[in-house]
C-alpha cells in the first residue's frame, strides 16, 4: 500500500480552513499558518470573489480542497456533475491534496447538507470503495477519506471502523485523513476507547490530520452526547489526544478547522501555533 | 433500514426514527437521530438567511424562519455546491396561501437570487468606450456581462430592496420598477432601470448593434434619457464584447 504519509505535498506543520473574512489579515501575517483547506464546494462558481481570492492565496499557501457534498456513502450512483465541477477544480488549482468524507449527503437527488452516518458491512464497503474508485479516476487524483463524527449505530454493521477504514483504503489506494476531534466525539458517543482507536489507527496511510471543537450535550438517557460543531477552540481532552497521535503516528499536516462563529483570525493563528508546539518537538527528533 | 426511511425521516420530524439506528447500549436512538435532523434543518435555514436577507428582514427572523422551514422540506437542495439553493423559493412564494397579502415577496426572492448569481457569475471585461467616436460606438453590438441581470416587477423591488439594505433609503412608492444588476469587480449592485432600460437591455441580450437597441429604448419610452441609459450601463460595466473572455 502506498505510504500517504511522507508523500502528502502539504507540509506538515500547521493549516487553517480558510474564511473569506480573513483574507487581508492572513496574507499580511499568517504565523504559523503554513497551509489552507477550502471547501470545494464553496469554489464552484463561475468567477467572482471567491475564485479570485482562491487564486491569490494559492500564490503562497499550498491548498487542500475538501469537499462535503459528494456524498461517497450514498445509496445512489454519485452525482456527475459534482464530479465535474471537483475535477475542474482540482484541475486548475492543482491542489497539495484532496479529501472527503466517509459518510452520505444526497439521496435521490436530493442534498442534506450533513454527513450522514453509516453501517459498516460488506455492502457498504463495496458500494463505498466502488465510488472511491470512480471519483479518483475521474477527478485523476488520490484521496483522502476522513473518519467521520457519529452520533449513533447501526444494528446491522458487522465491523469496526478502523477495519472499515483500512479495507477501503487497501481496495482503493486512498489515503486517510484522521479527524482527532471526530475520533474523540465518536468515542465518547460509541462508548470506545480513544486511545485504543488512536493507538489501532493505520498512520502510514495518514496524510493529514484535522482538529476542531465540539458541542456537548447529553441523550434521553444522560449518556454524553457530543456534537461536531466546528464552531469553537480545541478543547483540551482532544489537544492531548492530538498529541498522543502525533508520538504514536509522526507528525502531519495538521489543520484547525471552525466553521460557524467563525472567530478573528489571531484566534485561529493561536490555534495553528498549539498545534505547531506539539509538532516542532517530534518533527527536531 | 435504508438511505430512504432515513432521508424521509429527516425531513419530517413527525415521522418515528427508523429501526436498526441505536445507541451503544442497543437502544432506540432517539434524541441521537435528532441531531442529524437538526443538523439538516439549521444548515439549510442558514443558507437560506444568508442567500435571502431582504426577505428575512421582511418578515423577520421567526417567520423567516417558518418559512425556510417549510421550503426546505418541500424543496431540499438538489445540488452538493448551494450557490444556487433557493432557486424555487420565488414560485413556493407565489404559491404559499399565508403571505399571499405580500405579493412582491416573490419578486424580491428573484432580485436576491440573482445578485447571489451575479456574485459568482464568470468575470469579465466590460466594454470601454474610452477612444470610441460615437459613431463607432453606435455601431458596437456588445452583450450583457454574465453578470449582469435584469428584473422587472410590477411592484417597487428596487425601492424595497434599497429601503432594507442601505440605511435612510426613502420608503418605496407603489410603482413597478424593473432593476438592473452588476457587477463591478466583486460586488454585485442593483440599480432602477429607468424607463426604456430594459428594452434597451433585451435588444442588446438579443445581439443587436447599440444604435438598434436605443431604437428599441426610444420607441418603448419616448422620452427615454438616452445619455443617462449609456453611462448607467457603461459605468455599471453591464456590458461586455462577445469576443473579450477573461480567463
Amino acid at each position: 500500500m502506498y505510504d500517504f504519509s511522507s508523500s502528502s505535498r502539504l507540509p506538515k506543520t500547521a493549516g487553517i480552513g480558510y474564511k473569506p473574512q480573513h483574507f487581508t489579515e492572513l496574507r499580511a501575517e499568517p504565523g504559523p499558518v503554513t497551509w489552507l483547506e477550502i471547501h470545494a464546494e464553496n469554489y464552484m462558481g463561475d468567477g467572482g470573489r471567491p475564485l479570485a481570492q482562491l487564486r491569490a492565496l494559492a500564490e503562497t499557501f499550498p491548498i487542500s480542497v475538501h469537499g462535503v457534498g459528494l456524498s461517497i456513502g450514498g445509496e445512489g450512483p454519485l452525482d456527475k456533475d459534482h464530479i465535474a465541477r471537483l475535477k475542474h477544480l482540482c484541475d486548475w488549482l492543482n491542489p497539495a491534496s484532496f479529501s472527503e468524507h466517509l459518510a452520505w449527503s444526497t439521496h435521490e437527488a436530493h442534498f442534506l447538507n450533513d454527513l450522514l452516518p453509516l453501517p459498516y458491512s460488506p455492502e457498504t464497503l463495496t458500494r463505498v470503495a466502488d465510488h472511491i474508485d470512480e471519483v479518483q479516476e475521474a477527478v485523476g487524483r488520490p484521496m483522502l477519506l476522513e473518519n467521520p463524527s457519529t452520533y449513533l449505530a447501526f444494528e446491522d454493521s458487522t465491523m469496526d471502523e478502523i477495519t472499515f477504514l483500512t479495507e477501503i483504503a487497501k481496495r482503493t489506494g486512498c489515503g486517510l485523513l484522521l479527524d482527532v476531534n471526530n475520533v474523540f466525539v465518536s468515542c465518547t458517543n460509541q462508548i470506545w476507547d480513544p486511545i485504543e482507536y488512536i493507538e489501532k489507527f493505520p498512520h502510514r496511510l495518514v496524510g493529514e490530520i484535522h482538529l476542531g471543537g465540539h458541542d456537548e450535550d447529553e441523550d434521553e438517557h444522560g449518556a454524553p452526547l457530543l456534537i461536531d460543531s466546528h464552531g469553537r477552540e480545541v478543547v483540551d481532552p482532544v489537544w492531548a489526544l492530538y498529541d498522543h497521535t502525533i508520538k504514536v503516528g509522526g507528525t502531519k499536516p495538521t489543520l484547525i478547522e471552525w466553521d460557524n462563529d467563525v472567530p478573528e483570525f489571531p484566534i485561529l493563528r493561536e490555534e495553528a501555533a498549539r498545534a505547531d508546539a506539539i509538532l516542532a518537538p517530534v518533527q527536531a527528533e | 433500514m435504508g438511505q430512504t426511511d432515513f432521508t424521509a425521516a429527516l425531513l419530517d420530524p413527525e415521522k418515528p426514527v427508523p429501526e436498526g439506528l441505536v445507541d451503544p447500549q442497543g437502544r432506540p436512538a432517539g434524541k441521537r437521530f435528532d441531531v442529524y435532523r437538526n443538523n439538516v434543518t439549521s444548515s439549510l435555514i442558514a443558507a437560506l438567511e444568508t442567500g435571502f436577507p431582504v426577505l428575512q428582514k421582511l418578515l423577520g427572523e421567526s417567520s423567516f424562519k417558518t418559512l425556510a422551514t417549510l421550503f426546505l422540506r418541500a424543496h431540499p437542495p438538489t445540488s452538493g455546491a448551494l450557490q444556487r439553493y433557493g432557486d424555487a423559493m420565488p414560485g413556493f412564494l407565489a404559491g404559499f396561501k399565508p403571505l399571499a397579502s405580500l405579493p412582491y415577496l416573490a419578486d424580491i426572492a428573484r432580485l436576491e437570487l440573482a445578485i447571489r448569481t451575479s456574485y459568482h457569475a464568470a468575470d469579465h471585461h466590460p466594454l470601454d468606450p474610452a477612444g470610441l467616436d460615437p459613431e463607432a460606438m453606435m455601431a458596437l453590438t456588445p452583450r450583457l456581462a454574465p453578470a449582469t441581470h435584469i428584473l422587472t416587477s410590477p411592484y417597487p423591488i428596487y425601492s424595497i430592496w434599497r429601503m432594507n439594505m442601505v440605511a435612510g433609503a426613502p420608503k418605496p412608492a407603489p410603482v413597478s420598477e424593473d432593476v438592473l444588476i452588476t457587477r463591478v469587480n466583486f460586488d454585485p449592485t442593483p440599480h432602477l432601470l429607468p424607463p426604456g432600460g430594459r428594452q434597451f437591455a433585451e435588444a442588446l441580450d438579443g445581439c443587436t448593434p447599440i444604435a438598434a437597441a436605443i431604437e428599441a429604448a426610444m420607441i418603448a419610452a419616448p422620452r427615454a434619457d438616452i445619455a443617462g441609459l449609456l453611462t448607467l450601463f457603461l459605468s455599471s460595466q453591464a456590458l461586455t464584447l462577445p469576443t473579450e473572455k477573461v480567463q
